[in-house]
C-alpha cells in the first residue's frame, strides 16, 4: 500500500528529503521537551505538561491507528464494493460522550495547580519589575533599591565578526538577586508598550503591561543562576531584552542589598561634585549606549520616519532647556519616553554628550549640563 | 424596465465578454470565482517570499540578512498577507464558484456586489504593501497589532494599515452577505437546508462568523485611529484607556476568525473524503451539528489568547473550561472522516492524499491546541515557537491542504481537464514532507524555551531552527510546482468527464465540465 503511494514518485524527492534531515541527525535530540524548572509549581506544571501530553498522544495513536488500518485494509483494490453503513446514535454518543470525560480528567488538576498559582499573598521579599523599551528595572520595594538590567551580549556577536559565547543573548550586565527558600513576589508592569516577564524555571510567564500591574510569586529552594526572555513583541529589540535571577543564600544576599545602598549613596553624592565637560562627556557616552542607541544610533543619526535624528537636531543644538525637557517628561504621543528615572549625574551627562558628540558642538551653543541643572528642573515650579 | 429585463435576456445567450472589461466588469460567479482564486494565489507567494525572508533570517543565530526592524515588519506582514490575503479570498474563491453549483443556482444572489468585493481587494494590498517603500517602514507590531505598540508606538504607515484592513473587511462582510442571501433564497426546489452540500453548509456558518466579527475588527482598527490622530485613549492607560481592552476587542475578531479559516476546509475534506472513499459521508447530521457548535463556542473563548495579561482566576478556569469544550465537536468531526473510510473503496488521488493528510496533521494541530489550553502549562508555552508550530499545523496543512485539496478535486469541472496525476502526487509528497519538516521540530524549539517574534536566539535553538529552514525553503518552492501544474492544466490535458470522480455526488457533478458560462437558468429537481 505505502509503496504504492511512492510509486510514482520521482527519485529526487528522497534526495531532497535527505538533505532536509541532514541537520536533524546532528541536532540535539535530548533538548526536545519542556525542562522541569526547580520550583515546586515549576514541577507541578511541567507534570501537567506530561499528563495532557500522553493523553494527546493516546487519543493520537487510537485514532490515528483506525485510520491507518482502514487506509491500509479498505482500498478499492482489496474492498472493491463499500459498506453501505451510515449513522449510529450508539457510536455517536460514546464519541461525544468519552472525549467529555477525557476532558475532565484533564481540567481538573489543571484546575487545581492554577488555584495554587494564584495565591495573591505578599511575599517577604517584593520586587517591581518594569519593562521597558528595552530592558527590565527592578525595584526592591521594601529595600529601596532600584536597577536596570540590559543585554550584555556584544553587537559584534550579534553581527558575527566574533565567536558568539555561551550564554549568547542570555546574559544582562546586572541579574537580579533573591534569596533562596523565601517567597519572593514580583509585581510586574510597563512603561512604554507591553512586555512579558518569563522565567521557565519559576513556570511564570506574566504580561507587563503600561498601567496595570500583575504579580506572580515563587519560591527557589536551590542557589544558581536562571535565564529568561521577554516573551511580548515590544518593538525591534523585542528578542535582546533577557532575563536572568540569580538565587544565593540568604547571608549572601544581605551582603549584595548593603553593596546596592552604598552605591547609590556614592552616586548621590556625585550629583554635588564640580564635573569637567570630558567627565561628562565619557558618562555620558555610556549612558547613551545603553539607553538611547537603539533607536536614536550610534552616530546619533536615527532611523528615518521613526527616530528623529540627534545630531544636528535643533533641539541639540540650541534649546538646552527644551532638551533637558524632553528627557524628564517624554514626547506625549510619540516612541520617546521620560527618563526621570535615570540618575541626575546620568541624564546631565548623557545631555552633555549628545549636545557635544557628531559634531553637534561646533554647529550648536556648546553648552553643557550639569548635576545641578537637572536638580533645578526638578524643584517645584510656581 | 422591459429594457431591463431584455438585456437580462441576452446574458444568457452571450457568452464572457472578450479582454480585460471580462474580468473588470464581470457579475458572473464562476469568473469572480477565479479572480478570487488567481488573487489568493498572488498573495500566497508574497507572503510565503516573507516568510522564506524569515526563516532565511533564522537559519542561524546571528543577523544575518535583515535587521530587526525589517524582520518585525516580516512577521507582520506574513501573518497579514496569508491570512486576509491567501486563505480567506481563497476560500471566498471557492465559495463562488462552487456555491450556486452546489445548490442549483444560476449565480450568486447579488452580482454586482460580488464584483465590487472582489475588486476593492486588490487596493487593500496594494495599500498594505505599499507601506513598505514608506518612511519608517512597514507596520511592524505583528499580525495581532497590540496596543500601545500599534498606536503611539507604530511607525506613521499604520494609518495606511488601517485603512487597508476596513477595505478587507468590508470586501468580506459584503462576500458574506452575498453567501448568505444566496443560500437562504436561490436553493432550487428540493435542497432543503439539510440536504445541502456540506461545503455549503460550513459557507452559511462562516458567513455569519464573518458577519458578526469584521465589525468588531473594523471597531478595534477604528478606536486605534482615533487614538493616533484624534487625541482619544481607548488604548492608552495614561489617558485612562486601557491597553489590555484591545486585546479583549481583538481576540472577540480573532477567535471566530480561527475557524472562519477553518470550517470551509471541514466541508471540502468532507466531500474529498467520501468522493474517494465512495461511501456515504457518516453522520451527515451530525457533521452540521458539529460545525454550529464550533462556531457558537468560538464567541466564548476568546481569552485563552490571554491567559498571561492577569485575568482573575474565575475567568482563567471559565475560558480553559469553554475552550476544552471545543475538542468534543472538533473530535465528532475527525471521527466521523474516519468512520466514513472504515470499510469504504478508497483510492488515493491527489485531492484524497491531500484530505486525509489534512485529517491528521489537523488533528495534530487540534491536540496541541488542547494543551494550550491548560492555563498552568499555558504559561509555559504561551508565545513560543509551540504556539507558532501549533497555529500552522492548523493552517498550513490544514486550511492550506484544503484549499489545494479543493483545487485538484475541481480544478477537471472547471476546465474541463484533469490535471497530471503524477505531478499532482509529486507535488503532494514535496508539501507534505515540508510541512512537517518546518513545523514539527518547532514543537522541541518551543518546548526549549525559544519565545516566537525573535529575530535572533540563543545557541541552544540552533539546530531545530537550520531543520526548520530547510523544510521550509522546500515547501515554499514546492508551491512553483503547484503553479505549473495549475497552469498545465488550464492550457490542456486529459478531457475530464461530467462526473469526472467515479464516487462524486452533487449537482455541479452533473453540469458539463467545463460547465457553460451560465448553470441552472432553469432550476435543476432535486429529490
Amino acid at each position: 500500500m505505502f509503496f504504492k503511494f511512492f510509486g510514482n514518485l520521482n527519485k529526487n524527492t528522497f534526495s531532497l528529503f535527505t538533505i532536509a534531515l541532514a541537520p536533524a541527525i546532528n541536532a540535539d535530540w535530548f533538548a526536545l521537551n519542556m525542562t522541569r524548572g526547580i520550583t515546586d509549581i515549576s514541577n507541578e506544571v511541567f507534570e501537567l505538561h506530561m499528563l495532557i501530553f500522553w493523553i494527546c498522544v493516546a487519543i493520537g495513536v487510537a485514532v490515528f491507528s483506525v485510520m491507518f488500518y482502514s487506509m491500509w485494509a479498505h482500498t478499492k483494490k482489496k474492498n472493491p464494493v463499500p459498506a453501505k453503513f451510515h449513522e449510529s446514535h450508539k457510536l455517536e454518543i460514546a464519541w461525544t460522550i468519552i472525549p467529555f470525560l477525557i476532558l475532565i480528567a484533564m481540567a481538573v488538576p489543571a484546575s487545581k495547580t492554577l488555584v495554587k498559582i494564584y495565591d495573591d499573598e505578599a511575599g517577604d521579599i517584593n520586587i517591581q519589575v518594569t519593562g521597558y523599551q528595552w530592558k527590565w528595572q527592578y525595584r526592591y520595594l521594601e529595600d529601596d533599591v532600584s536597577f536596570f538590567s540590559n543585554l550584555s551580549t556584544d553587537l559584534d556577536e550579534i553581527y558575527n565578526l566574533v565567536p558568539k559565547g555561551e550564554n549568547y543573548l542570555q546574559e544582562v550586565d546586572e541579574m537580579v538577586v533573591i534569596p533562596a527558600g523565601k517567597k519572593v513576589r514580583f509585581l510586574i508592569t510597563a512603561n512604554d508598550v507591553i512586555h512579558s516577564w518569563w522565567m521557565p524555571a519559576f513556570a511564570i510567564k506574566q504580561d507587563a503591561i503600561p498601567g496595570f500591574v500583575n504579580t506572580a510569586w515563587t519560591v527557589v529552594d536551590k542557589p544558581g543562576i536562571y535565564r529568561g526572555k521577554c516573551t511580548e513583541l515590544c518593538g525591534k529589540n523585542h528578542g535582546f531584552m533577557p532575563i536572568v535571577v540569580k538565587v544565593v543564600e540568604q547571608a549572601e544576599y544581605d551582603l549584595w542589598v548593603d553593596n546596592k545602598k552604598q552605591e547609590a549613596i556614592k552616586l548621590a553624592e556625585l550629583t554635588t561634585k564640580d564635573w569637567t565637560t570630558e567627565e561628562l562627556m565619557e558618562r555620558g557616552q555610556a549612558v547613551y549606549e545603553v539607553n538611547c542607541v537603539a533607536c536614536h544610533q550610534t552616530a546619533g543619526q536615527g532611523i528615518s520616519g521613526i527616530f528623529p535624528a540627534l545630531v544636528g537636531s535643533d533641539i541639540a543644538l540650541n534649546d538646552k532647556d527644551r532638551h533637558i525637557e524632553i528627557l524628564m517628561e517624554g514626547v506625549q504621543g510619540a516612541a520617546m519616553n521620560s527618563f526621570d528615572y535615570l540618575s541626575e549625574v546620568e541624564l546631565a551627562a548623557v545631555i552633555t554628550y549628545t549636545r557635544q558628540a557628531w559634531g553637534n558642538a561646533e554647529k550648536g551653543d556648546g553648552e553643557i549640563v550639569v548635576p545641578k541643572d537637572i536638580v533645578d528642573y526638578k524643584e517645584p515650579k510656581i | 424596465m422591459s429594457a431591463v429585463i431584455e438585456n437580462h435576456h441576452d446574458d444568457h445567450h452571450h457568452g464572457p465578454a472578450k479582454g480585460i472589461t471580462r474580468w473588470l466588469y464581470t457579475t458572473n460567479h464562476k469568473d469572480i470565482g477565479t479572480l478570487y482564486l488567481w488573487f489568493s494565489f498572488a498573495m500566497f507567494l508574497i507572503g510565503g517570499a516573507m516568510a522564506m525572508v524569515i526563516r532565511a533570517e533564522l537559519f542561524q543565530p546571528g543577523m544575518q540578512i535583515v535587521e530587526p526592524e525589517f524582520y518585525n515588519q516580516m512577521i507582520t506582514l506574513h501573518g497579514l498577507i496569508m491570512i486576509f490575503g491567501g486563505v480567506m479570498p481563497a476560500f471566498v474563491g471557492l465559495a463562488n464558484w462552487l456555491i450556486p453549483m452546489q445548490i442549483g443556482a444560476p449565480d450568486m444572489a447579488l452580482p454586482r456586489m460580488n464584483n465590487l468585493s472582489f475588486w476593492i481587494l486588490p487596493f487593500a494590498f496594494f495599500i498594505l504593501l505599499s507601506s513598505l517603500f514608506m518612511e519608517g517602514g512597514a507596520p511592524n507590531f505583528g499580525w495581532t497589532f497590540y496596543a500601545p505598540l500599534s498606536t503611539t508606538y507604530a511607525p506613521p504607515s499604520v494609518t495606511f494599515f488601517i485603512f487597508s484592513v476596513h477595505i478587507m473587511g468590508a470586501s468580506s462582510i459584503m462576500g458574506s452577505i452575498n453567501v448568505v442571501v444566496t443560500i437562504m433564497n436561490m436553493r432550487a426546489p428540493g435542497v432543503s437546508l439539510m440536504k445541502m452540500p456540506l461545503f455549503t453548509w460550513s459557507w452559511l456558518i462562516t458567513a455569519y462568523l464573518l458577519i458578526a466579527v469584521m465589525p468588531v475588527l473594523a471597531g478595534a482598527v477604528t478606536m486605534m485611529l482615533m487614538d493616533i490622530h484624534f487625541g482619544t485613549s481607548f488604548f492608552n492607560a495614561a489617558g485612562g484607556g486601557d491597553p489590555v481592552l484591545f486585546q479583549h476587542i481583538f481576540w472577540f475578531f480573532g477567535h471566530p476568525e480561527v475557524y472562519i479559516m477553518i470550517l470551509p476546509a471541514f466541508g471540502i475534506v468532507s466531500h474529498i473524503i467520501e468522493t474517494f472513499s465512495r461511501k456515504q459521508l457518516f453522520g451527515y447530521s451530525s457533521m452540521v451539528w458539529a460545525m454550529l457548535s464550533i462556531a457558537i463556542l468560538s464567541f466564548v473563548v476568546w481569552a485563552h489568547h490571554m491567559f498571561t495579561v492577569g485575568l482573575p482566576l474565575a475567568a482563567e478556569i471559565f475560558f480553559m473550561w469553554a475552550t476544552m469544550l471545543i475538542a468534543v465537536p472538533t473530535g465528532v468531526k475527525v471521527f466521523n472522516w474516519v468512520a466514513t473510510m472504515f470499510r469504504g473503496s478508497i483510492t488515493f488521488e491527489t485531492p484524497m492524499l491531500f484530505a486525509t493528510s489534512f485529517v491528521v496533521l489537523f488533528t495534530i494541530g487540534g491536540l496541541s491546541g488542547l494543551m494550550l489550553a491548560i492555563v498552568p502549562a499555558d504559561f509555559q508555552y504561551h508565545d513560543t515557537y509551540f504556539v507558532v508550530a501549533h497555529f500552522h499545523y492548523v493552517l498550513v496543512p490544514g486550511a492550506i491542504f484544503s484549499i489545494m485539496a479543493a483545487v485538484y478535486y475541481w480544478i477537471p469541472k472547471w476546465t474541463g481537464n484533469m490535471y497530471d496525476e503524477r505531478l499532482g502526487k509529486l507535488h503532494f509528497w514535496l508539501s507534505f514532507i515540508g510541512v512537517n519538516v518546518t513545523f514539527f521540530p518547532q514543537h522541541f524549539i518551543g518546548l526549549a524555551g525559544m519565545p516566537r517574534r525573535y529575530p535572533d536566539y540563543a545557541l541552544q535553538f540552533a539546530d531545530w531552527n537550520m531543520v526548520s529552514s530547510v523544510g521550509a525553503f522546500l515547501f515554499g518552492f514546492s508551491q512553483l510546482l503547484f503553479l505549473f501544474i495549475v497552469l498545465k492544466t488550464i492550457i490542456g490535458g486529459k478531457k475530464a468527464t461530467d462526473q469526472v470522480w467515479e464516487g462524486a455526488k452533487g449537482l455541479e457533478w452533473t453540469v458539463a465540465s467545463p460547465p457553460p458560462y451560465h448553470t441552472f437558468s432553469t432550476p435543476p429537481k432535486v429529490d
